[in-house]
């Protein structure tokens, strides 16, 4: 019965290697009653669809329970540290967004806000764009935490979970791609301010948005919050207490989810942060229930601050007024995509020398930043989302090293499953809600 | 470091350049004051360095007729620095490469980079304040803070400790543990690569947050290149499990005492440490619209 993908069993020298394809159990059940080894090794993924992505699993199991797990990385590694290297300071953003690809704009607000701070301009980024990064990162939160909610959930079988949270995920995007053009990877925040101001009706579809996302929100709660099975699964599942949180560095909801009301928009406060009116939510059950519930209440104080954001949104510049700094590009929707606009095109190619020269040097030289080091670090919807950047005074970063929450959570994940059954290695894993282009990068 | 008389000692310093330099190099004795002394009694190499390196520097300039440190009109140079600080390379001309074509008569420019360098007290806020504990706590355990602490910098208002590579384990423990410093959370090592900096040419670079007093600090410890090694803290901050190798994995930075070294994002078969400098980027010309689009790392760059 073997196809040409099966390669049947393989004598090594650690026993005998079974690939499992699907519709074989029958051989691998009686061949697992044959060995007289007790100790089973499963490599679960890289190719799983429960492994968020290409998480490889390596589990040694003892009957249903797990007696060792560990994580293989690095499926997805893209060089995108390197390949910073290699581009201006603005053009960075476009990398970094694609690290943690459901948090685009955490990676770049916190990219933008290194550089900033590197530039030793923090203080003149207007307002405005400050308002408009925290309204999309908040709204970002929301998306993010769908998905580990949706995907989470399908895990479990939940697969109605799963179809509400990416509808109202859905949502989010559209608001996204109205705003910087493009569903993910947007490239919209930029060293100095936004790549652009707020579209018309932007803000309108964001009021909607809330509104909706009010009426939404509870159905998860009605779903799954008091859901006997729901609870069956998750509680207790993927327990690390605080003092486990510590030491592995955990942070963001699994930490909260240990009772500490650790956020860095409360305890450093950046983007303005401190003037908004939130809450932290926090658990005591240091389990997948408790990052579950959380993750849901931080949806409910993320639409609290974007309706915040919309009440103080001033009419204002959206860059820093130092020209050898803001891109001299202003952005309009042609017929093949989103461009400079052929008025500023006119103005520089047919009027003002200058303003040719000055557009041409910062998009092929771009900008220096004094030689030196800063580290930044933003809430992101998995933890403490840190940069560090290097400069040596030229005009690309000279190392740029990003502290991924995903990254640094996935390691607790031995702590979490160790002990516990093959079946919750799935919920725990889910409850660290790890993206592996954030976790390679 | 010892706590005496930090702000009269040097006046002039002050005086000439402005409350917010920061800068140590010693110029001469007069500007130095009693920092010169402290020098004396610190490591050899860390009071050594700076100077060596900022001759060769000179002396690289003033081959290229242009002294940056010594012509006022210097100052006008792009990406110049007041704070004589760490130098980690020296700029030439206008672009990078030395294909030539640079047809815009800044071709004899010189610039030397430098890193911000040694701090002065008072370092401002609660840098004192931590600064005194950690070197109280080291001495408390029978360690001269001066030769633990080689270089402290302060820089966009942030805390950096450079330690010698022997003593990290010790200062990372008592900065965890000490109920005043109480950093918790190490959020990782990141690794750079400064060919420039000679004899410290891999830097690790940890950043401790402390939750309890909310503070950020960063450790830097430099290592030479021919000698890549310095002792793992994972056994203080076990977070630093995958972070050490990933910086083993692209640095080649080995961490004596982790647990399992090994590759974490390459993979286990790969050769070389593909985050340092002398590692190319590789890639391929690409077409677009009809013209050749070289490699990222072909294309032409400004220095």
């Amino acid at each position: 019965m073997t196809t040409p993908n099966d390669a049947g069993p393989r004598e090594t020298t650690e026993g005998p290697v079974y690939t499992v394809t699907g519709g074989d159990w029958d051989e691998i059940a009686s061949a697992a009653r044959q060995a007289d080894d007790e100790r089973i090794i499963v490599n679960m993924g890289p190719q799983h669809p429960s492994t968020h992505g290409v998480l490889r699993l390596i589990l040694e199991i003892d009957g249903e329970t797990v007696t060792e797990a560990r994580c293989g990385i690095g499926y997805l590694h893209t060089g995108i540290e390197k390949n910073l290297e290699f581009r201006t300071w603005t053009q960075g953003t476009t990398f970094v967004t694609r690290m943690d690809y459901l948090t685009p704009f955490f990676n770049e607000t916190a990219y933008c806000l290194a550089v900033e701070k590197l530039l030793g301009i923090e203080g003149e980024v207007p307002d405005r764009a400050s308002v408009v990064r925290v309204m999309l990162m908040e709204l970002n939160r929301i998306s993010s935490h769908l998905v580990a909610i949706a995907t989470g959930g399908m895990e479990l079988g939940a697969t109605t979970i799963m179809i509400y949270g990416f509808r109202d995920r859905e949502l989010v995007l559209d608001i996204f791609e109205l705003i910087t053009g493009l569903r993910m990877n947007h490239a919209y925040v930029r060293p100095g301010g936004l790549a652009q101001d707020l579209p018309p009706g932007a803000v309108d579809q964001v009021r909607e948005f809330v509104k909706k996302m009010r009426r939404n929100l509870p159905e998860y709660d009605k779903l799954a919050t008091g859901n006997p099975i729901f609870k069956g699964r998750m509680q207790d599942v993927g327990y690390l207490d605080l003092t486990g949180c510590m030491a592995l560095g955990a942070t963001g909801p699994i930490l909260r989810s240990a009772g500490l009301p650790h956020d860095l928009r409360k305890a450093q406060p950046y983007c303005g942060y401190d003037t908004y009116d939130f809450e932290v939510p926090t658990a005591d059950t240091c389990d997948a229930y408790g990052r579950f519930l959380i993750r849901l209440e931080e949806m409910r104080e993320s639409l609290r601050i974007v309706e915040q954001c919309l009440d103080r949104l001033q009419p204002g510049p959206v860059m820093v007024a130092d020209k050898k700094i803001a891109w001299p590009a202003q952005l309009a929707l042609g017929p093949d995509g989103l461009g400079n606009s052929l008025d500023h095109i006119k103005k520089i190619m047919g009027t003002s020398m200058e303003a040719l020269i000055h557009h041409f040097k910062l998009v092929t030289e771009g900008f220096r930043v004094p030689p030196g080091q800063a580290y930044t670090a933003v809430e992101s919807p998995k933890g403490e989302l840190g940069v560090h950047v290097v400069s040596d005074g030229g005009t690309r970063p000279y190392r740029v090293h990003f502290r991924d929450p995903s990254f640094t959570n996935l390691q607790a994940m031995a702590a979490m499953c160790e002990g516990g059954q093959v079946a919750d290695v799935i919920v725990a894993v889910a409850s660290i809600d790890p993206v592996m282009g954030g976790v390679d990068r | 470091m010892s706590e005496p008389n930090p702000k009269n000692s040097n006046p002039k310093n002050s005086d000439s350049e402005g409350p917010d330099a920061k800068g140590s190099k010693p110029k001469g004795p007069t500007t130095n004051g009693s920092k010169a002394k402290a020098a004396e009694a610190k490591a050899p190499d860390a009071a050594g360095a700076a100077p060596k390196a900022a001759d060769g520097a000179t002396a690289a300039n003033a081959a290229n007729g242009v002294n940056p440190d010594k012509e006022a009109a210097a100052q006008n140079l792009p990406g110049q620095r007041l704070d004589h600080g760490e130098v980690i390379g020296v700029r030439h001309g206008m672009f990078g490469p030395d294909a030539g074509g640079d047809t815009t008569g800044y071709g004899r420019l010189v610039r030397t980079v430098r890193l911000p360098g040694q701090a002065t007290r008072p370092y401002g806020g609660w840098f004192d304040e931590v600064a005194d504990e950690l070197e109280g706590a080291l001495e408390e355990q029978g360690l001269v803070p001066e030769n633990a602490i080689e270089k402290t910098v302060v820089d966009r208002d942030e805390l950096t400790f450079h330690i010698a590579r022997e003593h990290l384990p010790r200062v990372a423990r008592t900065l965890r543990d000490d109920p005043a410093l109480r950093f918790e959370l190490c959020t990782g090592v990141s690794g750079v690569h400064l060919p420039g900096d000679k004899g410290r040419e891999l830097h690790a670079v940890y950043h401790l947050r402390s939750i309890t007093h909310n503070r950020l600090i960063r450790l830097e410890v430099g290592v030479p290149d021919d000698d890549r090694h310095l002792p793992s803290i994972v056994d203080v901050y076990p977070t630093n499990d995958w972070h050490e190798r990933e910086t083993y994995d692209f640095f080649g930075l080995v961490f004596d005492g982790h647990p399992a070294l090994t590759r974490i994002m390459m993979p286990d078969d790969w050769q070389g440490f593909p985050q340092r400098k002398d590692y190319p980027l590789g890639g391929i010309p690409v077409e677009y619209k009809g013209a050749q689009i070289p490699a990222p790392d072909q294309r032409r760059s400004y220095s």
